[in-house]
């Protein structure tokens, strides 16, 4: 599988080195060359086949970066319209088939996945978590975590 | 009108003051609070400290009953966030944004933002204009800059003085509009015969002036000539 990751912080470099490491071809793109050498360090210099600098909706880079070849997108710089957009231009642009982007803002993230753009709001899911941990309940599936009109723990009470 | 503008620089400085003065409802939405400082006395309770994109503030800004949003940050993701939203989550009738990097305009029509105002390539077509273009005057320029009216005189020299519209080779982007011949207009048709002293009012894309004004008046004399 071919994958272009956007964004090359811990999320997006540790993806890298775990897709690479399983065989699949990866290339990460970074505005900055200091977080292709961070990773580097914590991950070792195989993290990824390939770096390209630049800024993530300029469609060169993302040309350079393989998206015309890719079969997946992930999109996890940390800025969310950064995300949303590079996401929107990787499914509409390019036709990426699997295209997914991180959005910290839960509600951003529903906008735009009733929009079709998959988005994996980490805040949601972490709040999600710890509530359940907190309250010493059992932990649910991630969906039913970003799902945020179902987070709401007493429309969420299952039988058992 | 009720208008939000969201970008607090100088584009929404001057924009916010414009539509004020000319008695609009206007709400200024800036994000850092320094320039909220710097704005606030001069509009007052017209601009809001707050990001742009953010569902809440965009709620407490008036999203909801606004006639018109203008994204003028220097940030083109975060033009394009706040003008999808406004028009999907709000359902705001309008959306002007603003393109700081002019090769990101396709990617805003893509993205369904159909307003976009990129003033660097604006600019860039009127300095084009005046140094490349000799004869042709640049009468309006439409759609953003994307279209443009040209004025051409016709003299003896011109080489389509004397010939038939039909046989003067034109750029597919462009039309020849109206023919300006001693105070008469005249509508121009295939077989219309230019004149020296003519007027000819023509409809292009910028990138086919300079073939259009060759074909009608000929090649600019070389500066260094």
């Amino acid at each position: 599988m071919r994958v272009v990751i956007l964004g090359c912080g811990r999320v997006g470099s540790t993806l890298a080195a775990v897709l690479t490491r399983e065989g699949h071809h990866v290339s990460v793109i970074d505005r900055d060359q200091s977080a292709f050498d961070k990773a580097a360090q914590r991950l070792g210099p195989s993290f990824t086949q390939e770096t390209v600098r630049g800024i993530g909706i300029d469609e060169d880079v993302l040309r350079q970066a393989g998206i015309e070849e890719a079969d997946a997108f992930v999109s996890v710089t940390s800025g969310d319209n950064t995300n949303i957009v590079a996401a929107q231009i990787a499914q509409q642009r390019f036709h990426v088939p699997q295209v997914l982007a991180r959005v910290y803002d839960p509600i951003r993230a529903e906008a735009y996945r009733e929009a079709g753009v998959k988005t994996i709001c980490t805040t949601a899911i972490s709040t999600g978590l710890f509530h359940d941990l907190v309250l010493g309940r059992q932990l649910r599936g991630i969906q039913d975590y970003l799902d945020t009109t179902r987070s709401q723990p007493d429309a969420q009470e299952k039988a058992g | 009108m009720y208008v939000i503008v969201v970008g607090g620089g100088k584009v929404g400085y001057y924009l916010t003051r414009t539509l004020l003065s000319e008695g609009h409802e206007v709400t200024l939405v800036e994000k850092e609070q320094g320039r909220v400082s710097r704005l606030t006395p001069e509009f007052g309770e017209n601009v809001v400290l707050g990001d742009g994109c953010e569902v809440r503030v965009m709620e407490d800004a008036g999203m909801n009953r606004a006639d018109c949003v203008v994204a003028v940050t220097g940030h083109d993701e975060d033009n394009i966030v706040v003008c999808q939203m406004a028009q999907r989550h709000f359902g705001v009738p309008r959306e002007i944004a603003r393109v700081n990097n002019p090769e990101n305009e396709a990617i805003f029509h893509l993205l369904g933002i159909r307003e976009t105002v990129a003033s660097t390539r604006i600019i860039y077509s009127l300095i084009d204009q005046e140094v490349g273009t000799g004869e042709s005057l640049l009468l309006a320029a439409l759609k953003r800059g994307k279209i443009v009216i040209v004025k051409l005189d016709l003299t003896a020299d011109s080489p389509a003085a004397g010939r038939m519209v039909k046989d003067i080779y034109l750029p597919g982007e462009c039309v020849l509009a109206a023919i300006l011949r001693d105070d008469h207009i005249l509508l121009p048709s295939g077989t219309t015969q230019l004149q020296s002293g003519d007027t000819v009012i023509a409809v292009a894309e910028p990138e086919s002036q300079h073939v259009l004004r060759d074909a009608l008046v000929g090649a600019k004399p070389s500066r260094a000539g």
